[in-house]
């Protein structure tokens, strides 16, 4: 590995996330920010799995962070808060949701894909907006967050902090070693030439349907994640516009690199703080940058860093 | 369920199914023939909308409003495709949808600096404002008929447009091979932002006519796209006959699941089980619709000819 500028400033993020609760003394407001944007990147980095390495156009992955969120909020509603019952459910109802509406869309190509993956998302946004029971298009308030038998209190936020944290380097470590796995070999070969992977013999189907469900069942943690750290969920998580904005992190982080939607997530909500702090009508500025990121730095924040060394790429 | 109450929904679904068809007809041709993901076509609905309510306002007709709003809305079309679209029908459909995405945080915001967040009303005309007798004692509001009326008419007039005519022939030419219409020395680039033009008029005309019954407001235009998106999926990219025959399904099936499911589950479960269920799988239906469409015919329905 050559020290270049690309790990510099990946090693300097990660400290600087690491150090950053330290450093603002507790502050809760942008710890809070940081967080979230912490929480994203799992989620961004989980799309960019099936987005960046194995050009699946999903357009409905925010639904995982819904189901993920909605998992703990609907437990919290009938009184339980063991987190070592709701995260290994939420994580499986991800894998199952995302095994159903994978191999339904996996069928298709191109547009049609990037079409179901948002209307099937859809349809479960308004699944939620119907369910009474679970506040309808309210959602759900939890007032307690998962409790993990007195091991760790997710309700410090300096603890959450680092648990998410947490979670992020597992995350990007694990996804580091996944697609320079055979697993990943045969992910990324598929989207450079489907055709030849399947006169290799590879079953590039079921390959593709693994990592859609892999993906999917990322972002359930991220959901997880979220609904613990806003103590709230509601069906405008999973509302297309929501899985659009995880796109764009992708493609603001630069599009298959382990770390690009890292920096996709926190640039997002960072600038996100920014603008709005700016102007009410930050959208007006936002809308038009994101057309100028996808007209002139396809490469995204990962490409201004240097082009890849082609033994890691 | 009485058969008046079912004939009013059907007419209500069939509604629906104009708009969406409005909706489904110019992203289907401007996905069809330019291969072009284009979500802010919910905007120029939008837009369609506000105007019409704002030269409503000011001429104090809606029917000018309406005459006034279609140029505009047409104008507004083809800057954006010059501006923003026409570079990027060479990339790839996720940088479409990711600008298209954009494009539409820009509009939203923009209407809401321009209107307000509440977004406007449009009052209707007396004489839409009643209702027609379409049988003995069974009234229906006039001005849905209108809208049923002045839909398919203009399905019929963009049926002859694309059919009959030379500009039609040049954009069903254009939708099987555009690197031979341009070859045959077709101004392609002109018929492009032609045809995005005329999709944004359509856009904006549903907007106008869904308005008085729905108001004009910001999002409006999200919550048509995907219902636009299912019909034109279901009816097969680039096929307008496809989106037509859609557009009534999903229309129907929408509006009557809505009415009527919680009365079908109710003859086989419990009243209770069939409250709580009915909304939850009328607003997944056309979802539901979809999926099952392209699980079955992965192309939809219609699957336009000739596409290299």
């Amino acid at each position: 590995m050559v020290l270049n500028r690309r790990i510099i400033v990946t090693v300097l993020v990660l400290i600087a996330l690491a150090l950053l609760p330290v450093l603002l003394g507790g502050a809760p407001f942008y710890i809070g920010v940081v967080a979230r944007a912490m929480i994203l990147a799992i989620a961004a980095i989980s799309l960019n799995l099936i987005l960046g390495y194995g050009n699946m156009f999903s357009f409905g992955h925010a639904v995982y962070i819904g189901i993920g969120a909605y998992t703990v909020g609907i437990f919290a509603h009938y009184d339980i808060f063991n987190g070592f019952i709701q995260w290994p459910v939420g994580l499986a109802v991800s894998a199952l949701i995302a095994l159903l509406f994978g191999a339904i869309s996996l069928r298709t190509k191109g547009v049609y894909f990037i079409m179901i993956t948002m209307a099937l998302a859809q349809m479960m946004y308004f699944l939620g907006l119907s369910l009474d029971e679970y506040g309808a298009d309210d959602g759900l308030v939890i007032y307690t967050r998962s409790e993990f038998a007195g091991l760790i209190d997710l309700e410090d936020h300096v603890t959450l902090y680092y648990v998410v944290f947490g979670f992020l380097l597992l995350t990007v470590l694990g996804m580091a070693r996944l697609i320079n796995s055979r697993f990943g070999l045969v992910i990324r070969a598929t989207k450079f030439n489907e055709a030849r992977m399947r006169a290799l013999g590879f079953p590039v189907g079921r390959y593709k349907l693994t990592a859609f469900v892999l993906a999917g069942t990322i972002c359930g943690l991220a959901g997880l994640l979220l609904g613990n750290f806003t103590n709230f969920v509601n069906p405008d998580m999973m509302h297309w516009t929501r899985s659009g904005e995880l796109i764009f992190m992708v493609v603001l982080g630069g599009m298959g690199s382990v770390f690009g939607p890292i920096f996709g997530a926190i640039t997002f909500l960072l600038l996100e703080e920014f603008l709005s702090d700016l102007t009410e009508h930050w959208q007006i500025v936002f809308g038009p940058f994101l057309i100028l990121v996808v007209l002139f730095a396809r490469g995204g924040i990962d490409g201004l860093l240097g082009r890849k060394d082609r033994s890691d790429d | 369920m009485t058969w008046t109450l079912l004939l009013e929904q059907s007419l209500n679904g069939f509604q629906l199914g104009i708009v969406l068809f409005l909706m489904a007809a110019g992203l289907t041709l401007v996905f069809g023939i330019m291969d072009m993901v284009n979500l802010a076509h919910g905007s120029l609905y939008m837009i369609g909308a506000l105007l019409c309510a704002t030269f409503t306002e000011w001429t104090g007709s809606f029917l000018l409003g309406v005459l006034l709003a279609l140029p505009a809305v047409l104008v507004v079309g083809i800057l954006v495709e010059v501006v923003a679209l026409r570079t990027l029908y060479k990339r790839d459909h996720l940088d479409q949808v990711l600008a298209s995405f954009g494009l539409i945080l820009f509009f939203n915001e923009l209407a809401r600096i321009v209107w307000g967040p509440e977004g406007m009303a449009i009052p209707l005309p007396a004489w839409l404002d009643g209702s027609i007798e379409i049988l003995p004692g069974v009234p229906y509001p006039t001005y849905r008929l209108m809208v049923i009326v002045v839909g398919l008419a203009v399905a019929a007039a963009l049926y002859w447009l694309v059919v009959k005519t030379r500009t039609g022939m040049l954009i069903r030419a254009g939708a099987s091979n555009r690197t031979m219409v341009g070859a045959l020395g077709v101004n392609i680039g002109l018929l492009f932002t032609l045809i995005f033009g005329f999709g944004a008029a359509l856009a904006g005309l549903a907007g106008m006519i869904a308005a008085p019954i729905v108001q004009a407001n910001i999002g409006m235009g999200e919550s048509i796209l995907i219902p636009a998106f299912v019909v034109i999926v279901v009816g097969g990219i680039g096929s307008i006959r496809g989106a037509f025959i859609a557009a009534l399904i999903v229309g129907l099936i929408d509006t009557m699941g809505r009415s009527f499911l919680d009365v079908l589950l109710g003859t086989f479960m419990s009243a209770n089980a069939a409250e709580t269920a009915a909304p939850a799988l009328s607003a997944m239906a056309i979802y539901i619709l979809m999926a099952v469409v392209l699980f079955f015919r992965p192309q939809g329905l219609f699957p336009p000819q000739g596409r290299g």
